[in-house]
């Protein structure tokens, strides 16, 4: 019998899958980092932005919020379940999340044609292209990570590598906090 | 995997829901720099609270959060190296006109022009 030295080598002293998470993650805090930080420097330089920043919906944001703020505790309530060996729980669980995230998907697809037949479109001006930038790498984020879920919830649905089950939460998190902070930026920065 | 204490999700969720409420109530209170640094504060404590207790970080091993804190790291000089020249319209011996012209019209032109 021959063992995936990869899913039991634990030199750093973490299970490498969720050390290959981490490792996406530090990735991912550079490419977010640097597109909030530029816009971010931008919009100080460009107070005449919050013109523009008046017409994105904070009611619409808001509640999205609510949404991924939900699914993660959907994610850390799978993980828990995980954790006792309730694979089928964490996968009923997992669903629920990915739903959260299409939730997610879903108003943001009804707010973005809102605001794209008013005019305000990638290329109106620079505050609309970081927007539409920014929300949409995060939308997209958020679309992998529902993928993802469905398939550690197959497995999970079988009680197998639950271990998954904590790697895909800990990059929804990130998905998360990374919704944290676009939405002051986008939303509430008027 | 890192669970070995155990902590009250749904209630660390209620306190992240209510921040939430903070931070959309900021703008209907009507005061802007209020606003923003109750939103951006709330946002900040927010992600603490996310990554402390659902990503577990505080009983990950210690070095990663220092990796993460060291990408963090690398932003803010990204930041303090590029945010002079964007948020500055003018120095000693150069002027962005088109970045002046910009703000000055109000039209919402980003630097360079470009509308």
């Amino acid at each position: 019998m021959t063992t995936t030295l990869a899913a039991t080598r634990s030199v750093t002293g973490i299970p490498t899958g969720r050390l290959g998470v981490w490792w996406v993650l530090v990735s991912e805090i550079v490419i977010f980092g640097g597109l909030l930080g530029a816009y971010i420097m931008h919009r100080i330089g460009h107070p005449d932005w919050g013109d523009q920043a008046i017409h994105t919906n904070i009611w619409a944001g808001g509640f999205n919020t609510f949404v991924l703020l939900s699914s993660s505790l959907s994610a850390v309530l799978a993980h828990q379940a995980a954790e006792r060996g309730d694979g089928k729980s964490a996968a009923r669980l997992l669903l629920l999340t990915a739903a959260g995230g299409a939730t997610f998907l879903v108003v943001k697809a009804f707010e973005w044609t809102a605001e794209i037949t008013s005019g305000f479109t990638i290329g109106s001006n620079l505050f609309w292209s970081f927007y539409y930038t920014a929300a949409g790498l995060h939308a997209l984020h958020v679309l992998a990570g529902m993928v993802i879920l469905l398939f550690v919830a197959a497995t999970a649905a079988k009680n197998l590598e639950l271990h998954r089950v904590e790697n895909i939460g800990i990059y929804w998190h990130f998905v998360d906090i990374v919704w944290i902070f676009l939405f002051p930026l986008l939303y509430i920065a008027k | 995997m890192t669970e070995h204490v155990q902590r009250n999700y749904v209630k660390i969720w209620a306190m992240l829901c209510a921040l939430l409420v903070v931070s959309i109530l900021g703008p209907l209170i009507g005061i802007r720099m209020l606003t923003l640094i109750a939103a951006f504060g709330v946002a900040i404590v927010k992600a603490f609270l996310v990554a402390k207790h659902f990503m577990h970080l505080d009983i990950e091993k210690r070095w990663v959060a220092y990796v993460l804190l060291a990408m963090i790291g690398f932003i803010v000089v990204m930041f303090a190296g590029i945010a002079p020249d964007v948020m500055k319209h003018d120095g000693l011996r150069w002027e962005n006109t088109a970045a002046k012209q910009a703000v000055g019209s109000g039209g919402g032109v980003g630097a360079g022009g470009h509308r």
